[in-house]
């Protein structure tokens, strides 16, 4: 198990930097795919397969094919992009460069913590099924309405504008005429 | 059995987080920044994952159906609102979006 976390660790971290370096952005996206398929199985040898399962159905079947539609709604690559002119590999270094001070700061804070060394606890679904039906039955029914306002808010800025939306303003149109 | 020692999970997490925050920085191409404020999610979420493994409880793990829902709504309304951009601006280019700035470049727009 431990190779195998191992391994999936370095292929999460190798495509995740492929992912956000990489100019074409469906490559991009099947890249992030894999760093989620890849956080999938380290939940699994974490002891959480509901929890993996969960990540392959939502994250990487729905979030991602939703991001491709709108890549390929958008024809992004196709059009000549800002982007592209200005991005070169010097522009990653200072913020590369800041992340790693940050990282340095965080293995010496993670250093001084003496966690006790025993293996990973499997947590069956159902106890978690009982926790969020009991202990957290509130928070579900905020991730309810949640969802809901993500609902409508997608459904608002999604639609289409009329080019005319009042009749004020369709004389000051043809004033402007 | 997995015995790979907490803390060298949580430097993984940090590592990809990190590693979203650089994406989030460098890329101005706003499905790329969404893409990369994923990533941080997913690897804060992974944390509660594995304080739920160390500690064998199940709260870990309904956190991490909280932030998913939290991400899913947030990623539906963020491509309705990168839609948005692209049909007013014909880019996708996050700094095309600086109509409120007052500088003399813009002021005849």
């Amino acid at each position: 198990m431990n190779t195998i976390f191992y391994i999936t660790a370095a292929v999460a971290i190798i495509a995740s930097l492929m992912a956000i370096t990489n100019k074409n952005a469906i490559h991009a996206l099947l890249y992030l795919i894999l760093t989620l398929l890849s956080i999938s199985v380290i939940f699994y040898t974490l002891g959480a397969p509901f929890i993996a399962a969960l990540e392959v159905i939502v994250y990487a079947g729905a979030i991602m094919v939703l991001f491709i539609f709108v890549v390929m709604m958008l024809n992004v690559g196709l059009q000549e992009e800002v982007e592209n002119r200005w991005l070169t590999p010097r522009k990653f270094l200072i913020p590369s460069l800041l992340a790693a001070i940050l990282l340095i700061l965080f293995m010496i804070a993670l250093k001084d913590f003496r966690f006790e060394n025993h293996p990973a606890i499997d947590v069956a679904p159902k106890e978690v099924g009982i926790s969020l039906f009991t202990t957290y039955l509130i928070a579900v029914e905020l991730s309810a309405i949640l969802l809901l306002a993500g609902i409508v808010g997608a459904y608002h800025l999604g639609k289409q504008k009329k080019k005319v939306t009042h009749r004020f303003l369709v004389k000051q149109a043809r004033i402007k005429k | 059995m997995m015995t790979v020692p907490l803390e060298i999970q949580i430097l993984l997490a940090g590592i990809l987080f990190l590693i979203g925050l650089v994406g989030l920085l460098v890329r101005r191409n706003i499905i790329y920044m969404l893409m990369s404020i994923e990533l941080m999610l997913n690897s804060a979420a992974m944390v509660f994952i594995m304080g739920g493994a160390h500690w064998g409880q199940a709260d870990g793990q309904v956190m991490f159906i909280f932030i998913l829902t939290v991400s899913a709504a947030e990623v539906s309304v963020g491509l309705a609102l990168i839609l948005q951009m692209y049909h007013h601006y014909r880019t996708l280019d996050a700094d095309s979006m600086k109509k409120l700035k007052d500088n003399k470049a813009n002021a005849n727009l």
